[in-house]
């Protein structure tokens, strides 16, 4: 199995705070890895650093087997999408969210807008639409398009249902899990709901203050965490409170 | 109008005051510092232009006109505290407008470069630019704040910062042009611009008066497009690393 990407003791630090502390873990090419840790551990942090929102500031980050900080960031951008909790959609149509990224860089869509649509589940007059006046779980739907128009070969996936209700968080997760099972494509999912993340995922990271706690294919990481920590967390004794305090 | 007239006008600040005392508003001490200030500085001015038109020499107007300039600068950079290199984006700015607008009046002949027309002239353009270039840049950092998330997305899927900016820039460079558009639809309407009143009170033929008004008019809407377009321009890359990386405040 190949290494898609590979974080090395990677570490931020914001006006002296340490948002993360030497973590390294790596991704296999393909697989999904769900991030999982209490409300600020540092997981959208660290998931800022693989498509260089923002830049670590110690370690490096391997996209391939290439430290990322040489590519072109435009061009690691396209290769790594990213979709957040909130879809923040442009003003205009679906259709223009859609071809947003492609006609960035001078380029057409590589397949019509309808069959994005499809992929995500939308019929295909939704592409004349207005985007801000559809439903939660419609906007995240196309927000998904909006990123897997740009054909990347991974997806960043920051909480993306929390924002909706429970049976829009369902479907929108199925159609993730399809999406990258489809497209072969590697996926880093931080997620905050624990069945979730064993659902989706085949590899699991728990990150705690910063710090890689524990991480390990999902069945046994759930079944059988190893330290302490991760078994307080799968418990649900750890809560936010409790990190201020270490 | 006689000096003793113009010390009888101050018992209208003494009206502004009794309101002020009267409804608990505390402004007494502003009213008071505000028109002694307006006192000294107005007639300061009033001695350092005629010494100026006396002498009618255009070496005298350039070291106004930036002594004009950096003070507006300064005044408008306020609005952009905190942003690295407000002063000088906005200084810079302000100086183009005036540079641009001076330019077109003298070399299309529509004054000549003396003191007593370039000098109120660019107070005009200069005062209306300082406005402008605050609006825009307040503006445009709560665009950029308000519209956070979808700056974000716009450079997560490979946009450039300026591009990822773009909804925002437009907003703040139209936030520092619509009070000057604003006031064009309404001048003669709603309010007669002080420097019509002032000219007419002060004799002159109202047609004439009315035929500088719309020079004015006109010529404040380029000197406030070019200010507004250039503090955005240039403020905005502040908000970004080179790795085109939104910042945070
Ligand atoms: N730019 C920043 N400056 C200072 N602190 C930050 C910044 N960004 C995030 N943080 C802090 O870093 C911690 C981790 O944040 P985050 O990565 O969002 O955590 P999570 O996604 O796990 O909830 C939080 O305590 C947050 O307040
Ligand atoms: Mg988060």
């Amino acid at each position: 199995m190949d290494i898609k990407l590979n974080l090395q003791n990677i570490s931020k630090a914001v006006n002296g705070k340490l948002l993360l502390n030497h973590v390294s873990f790596a991704v296999p090419e393909g697989r999904i890895v769900a991030i999982i840790g209490p409300s600020g551990a540092g997981k959208s942090t660290l998931l800022s650093l693989i498509n260089r929102l923002q830049d670590p500031t110690g370690g490096a980050i391997y996209l391939d087997g290439t430290n990322i900080q040489t590519l072109d960031v435009f061009a690691l951008r396209r290769r790594v999408g990213m979709v957040f909790q909130q879809p923040a959609l442009f003003p205009g149509t679906v259709a223009s969210n859609i071809a947003f990224g492609p006609h960035l860089s001078g380029h057409e869509l590589t397949r019509p807008v309808a069959e994005f649509l499809r992929e995500v589940g939308l019929a295909e007059e939704f592409a004349k639409r207005d985007a801000s006046r559809l439903s939660g779980g419609e906007q995240q739907r196309v927000a998904l398009a909006r990123a897997l128009a740009n054909n990347p070969e991974v997806l960043l996936l920051d909480e993306p249902t929390s924002a909706l209700d429970l049976g829009a968080a369902h479907q929108v997760e199925d159609l993730i899990t399809q999406v990258c099972k489809h497209h072969g494509l590697t996926a880093m999912w931080v997620s905050h709901d624990l069945e979730q993340a064993q659902r989706v995922s085949d590899r699991t990271v728990l990150m705690v203050s910063g710090r890689k706690i524990e991480e390990g294919n999902t069945a046994s990481f759930f079944a059988q965490p190893k330290t302490e920590i991760a078994q307080a967390f799968l418990a649900g004794e750890i809560g936010v409170s409790k990190l201020q305090g270490e | 109008m006689t000096d003793l007239s113009l010390i009888f006008s101050v018992s209208f600040i003494f009206i502004a005051m009794v309101i002020s005392y009267w409804q608990n508003l505390k402004l007494e001490k502003d009213l008071a510092i505000g028109a002694v200030r307006a006192f000294v500085q107005l007639t300061a001015v009033g001695y350092v232009l005629k010494f100026i038109f006396d002498l009618a020499k255009w070496q005298y107007v350039i070291p106004m006109v930036v002594v004009m300039i950096l003070v507006a600068g300064r005044n408008a950079a306020r609005r952009g505290e905190g942003l690295p290199g407000a002063f000088v984006l906005v200084t810079l700015s302000i100086a183009l407008a005036e540079f641009v607008t001076m330019t077109m009046l003298v070399s299309l002949n529509i004054i000549p470069f003396t003191p007593r027309y370039v000098i109120p002239l660019s107070g005009m353009i200069i005062g209306n630019a300082m406005v402008a270039s605050g609006l825009a840049l307040n503006r445009l950092r709560s665009e950029i704040s308000s519209r956070r998330a979808e700056i974000l997305s716009a450079l997560a899927l490979g946009a450039t910062s300026r591009q990822a900016t773009e909804p925002a820039l437009k907003a703040a460079v139209k936030a520092g042009m619509i009070p000057t558009i604003d006031a064009m639809k309404t001048v003669g309407l709603v309010q007669l611009p002080g420097m019509m009143t002032g000219q007419i009170i002060a004799g002159a033929n109202p047609i004439e008066a009315v035929k500088y008004q719309i020079l004015v008019q006109f010529m404040l809407s380029a000197s406030v497009g070019i200010t507004s377009m250039l503090v955005c321009l240039l403020a905005y890359r502040q908000f970004f690393t080179r790795a085109h990386q939104l910042r945070s405040f």
